[in-house]
């Protein structure tokens, strides 16, 4: 008993430790200095009745892209197609409300989900058996999906007065002050999280992408968890789609355009290495909050909007360039730990 | 960690191509590669075009997919020899947008328009230049650095100029970006391409730092065993990616008449798409520049014929794609194919 009880401040120490050394501690840091510096100059950033739902609402569909992403990543892939996938899924979606009005709308959101995972299959299924890299593959597809969206859609655009009422106003609804469709993003970082960190298959993501050929020597499952990512990466991508449609009403031929790279800066920005095998999910959605946000606080800070790519860009640059100097130290601390 | 690949199927490739390429005659080892493979693509896709799209085999129609075509010819080469490198750099076509920003502001300003082309590529060579630091000192993955710098540059250009557009450019300058060569019908900005390419081919192909870009694409760590300055090297490479870059952020401004922060969005995944379609393995260490030319000029000419034949620009998006990923993908499918026809005959590689 007494030793259980001298060890606990021990292990609550070294808990404390491994948090503060943790890489999302870091970018929650930078989140919240963001916030902190925003509602500093203009109180209603933060506790207004917008600024509170914005603050969660905004951010929602870029963190489900981003675990998507950060799945692949870790699996030492990258899926660029995920901002078309978005678009067409999107338009899938508002096509169905239009056509079939009687259909729940569960039914539709499902339709929307599983066009996704098609789709992502159609990206794994090509990576795993053409033996080619998920970046050609991906940035394929990139340009396929957008051309069947665009082709399909033609000219005309969905308008809100064709989307069922009581979809809409889920995608503007809150549950005790948060935004529904920012919990549909905290249930989905909370299930890839628990599935990466505790359940083999997730594990095995990891080892794959840390060597993948040392996985083939191991007998992992290479094929099968390739498939599972970028079915995963595009499953989430067709729930972004469906979170659109809830969010904005419209979709035009523009949903979803450039947010393939907004995905990957967000996971790059919350510590997944982009040669796979680091980084965690929640890292990934910190990042897609961190980059949202900042783009919310610029013109509040007196900085023009337009120049919010710039503050992105020297942020991605800056997050590789630490991991990197934490990574060279890290290496250098275990080399005279062995000497 | 540079390159793209995973280490065990760079290293099967590489020793596959060295025995099979000799195993065969010369002729076979010139005529049968990629690159002639997307060549007799080029000229089939003319000819069929010629033949059933009416106004396509007008001199009009080729001189404006030059043209058109332009701005990806010249990134293609510097973006073909990183390539080979094992890099890549995602932030040419936003390169392209600040030089097109910087030129036009600066030109508004009061500058004379030599002066403001200049400060404009210089910038190009900055952004260049800071790419080739970050991957080459720092060591970071060009993947990860330029889609940093692709906001990054965007993002100034945008900041610079805001939803704003400068359109007075000199008639004599906008001129020139379209003019046709003694008035007939190849524009007149094929002839600093056409130098440029052939600064390029005898840099890739026949000089000592040609090959050594070769060799750093097929084993990073032999080629600086083998004394190939590899910092150096991809140093100037990036470098060179941002000069073109800017270099075609000036024709871009010109031809169009207007200087945007959003000018050629996008078209770095159109360079990239191109120079892969042109036989260049995104893995390194192969790949030849006139395959790329090939590949820059099939992808124009079938959007162009497609146009013509009244699609529109989402069908030209869902054939280069399918190029694209039918032009990675057909090794492998034929592959298969070939194992399933002589099951058990061919050898097999350990480990497969």
């Amino acid at each position: 008993m007494s030793t259980a009880v001298a060890a606990e401040p021990a292990s609550t120490r070294s808990r404390l430790k491994s948090l503060l050394q943790a890489r999302e501690t870091g970018i929650m840091l930078a989140f919240l200095i963001v916030l902190g510096t925003a509602t500093a100059i203009n109180p209603n950033f933060l506790f207004s009745s917008d600024g509170w739902r914005d603050l969660f609402l905004t951010p929602s569909i870029l963190v489900v892209l981003a675990v998507g992403q950060a799945m692949v990543i870790i699996t030492r892939n990258v899926d660029l197609s995920v901002g078309s996938v978005l678009g067409l899924t999107a338009f899938v979606t508002g096509r169905l409300f239009v056509g079939a009005p009687g259909l729940p709308v569960f039914v539709v959101v499902l339709a929307g989900i599983g066009v996704g995972v098609l789709l992502g299959l159609i990206n794994g299924l090509l990576v795993a058996y053409a033996k080619a890299p998920a970046l050609v593959i991906t940035l394929g597809t990139l340009y396929v999906y957008r051309g069947v969206m665009l082709s399909w859609a033609g000219s005309d655009r969905i308008n809100a007065g064709d989307i069922p009422s009581s979809f809409l106003s889920f995608g503007t609804s809150s549950v005790l002050g948060i935004p529904s469709l920012a919990i549909v993003s905290f249930v989905v970082l909370a299930v890839a999280a628990v599935c990466l960190r505790d359940l083999r298959g997730g594990r095995e993501f990891y080892a794959l992408g840390s060597d993948p050929s040392a996985s083939v020597l191991y007998g992992l499952p290479v094929v099968k968890r390739t498939l599972i990512a970028f079915a995963a990466s595009g499953g989430l991508a067709g729930l972004a789609g469906v979170m659109y449609v809830a969010r904005y009403g419209t979709i035009s031929s523009g949903a979803g355009l450039g947010m393939e790279l907004e995905a990957v800066g967000a996971a790059v920005i919350g510590g997944v290495a982009i040669f796979g095998g680091s980084g965690t999910v929640l890292g990934a959605a910190i990042g897609a909050y961190l980059l949202t946000t900042i783009n919310r606080g610029l013109p509040i800070l007196g900085i023009q909007d337009f120049w919010q790519r710039a503050v992105v860009g020297l942020l991605i640059i800056g997050a590789i360039v630490l991991d990197k100097v934490l990574a060279d130290r890290q290496h250098r601390k275990l080399m005279a730990e062995r000497d | 960690m540079t390159s793209l690949l995973h280490p065990s199927e760079k290293s099967s490739a590489a020793t596959e191509r060295s025995y099979a390429d000799h195993a065969r005659p010369l002729w076979q080892r010139i005529l049968i590669t990629r690159e002639s493979a997307v060549v007799v693509a080029l000229v089939a896709v003319i000819l069929y075009a010629s033949a059933t799209v009416p106004f396509f085999d007008r001199p009009i129609t080729m001189t404006y997919l030059l043209l058109d075509v332009t701005p990806i010819l010249l990134i293609a080469l510097p973006m073909t020899l990183i390539i080979i490198t094992g890099e890549i750099d995602l932030s040419v076509a936003s390169t392209l947008a600040l030089a097109s920003v910087l030129f036009g502001v600066l030109y508004d300003a009061g500058m004379p328009i030599t002066v403001a082309a200049l400060l404009a590529l210089l910038a190009g060579l900055v952004a260049g230049c800071l790419n080739g630091f970050l991957v080459t000192v720092v060591g970071l993955p060009s993947l990860a650095v330029t889609i940093g710098t692709l906001a990054l540059f965007r993002g100034i250009a945008v900041g610079l100029l805001g939803t704003t557009a400068i359109t007075d450019f000199p008639d004599a300058w906008t001129d020139w970006a379209s003019d046709r060569i003694g008035g007939g019908d190849v524009p007149q900005v094929m002839i600093p391409f056409v130098v440029l390419a052939i600064a390029f081919i005898v840099l890739l192909h026949f000089t000592p730092f040609g090959r050594g870009i070769y060799a750093i694409g097929q084993n990073e760590t032999a080629a600086r065993f083998s004394g190939v300055k590899v910092v150096r090297t991809k140093m100037i490479l990036f470098a060179l990616a941002g000069l073109v870059s800017a270099a075609a952020g000036i024709y871009y401004t010109l031809r169009y008449g207007s200087s945007r922060g959003d000018n050629a969005n996008g078209l770095e995944l159109q360079v990239i798409a191109a120079v892969l379609l042109g036989g260049v393995s995104i893995f390194g260490g192969r790949g030849a520049l006139p395959g790329v030319i090939a590949g820059v000029l099939l992808i124009g000419v079938i959007a162009s014929a497609l146009r013509l034949a009244d699609y529109t620009a989402d069908v030209i998006n869902i054939v280069t794609g399918l190029l694209l990923v039918a032009s990675v993908a057909s090794p492998a499918l034929l592959a298969w194919i070939g194992r399933r026809r002589r099951p058990r005959s061919a050898a097999t590689t350990p480990g497969d």
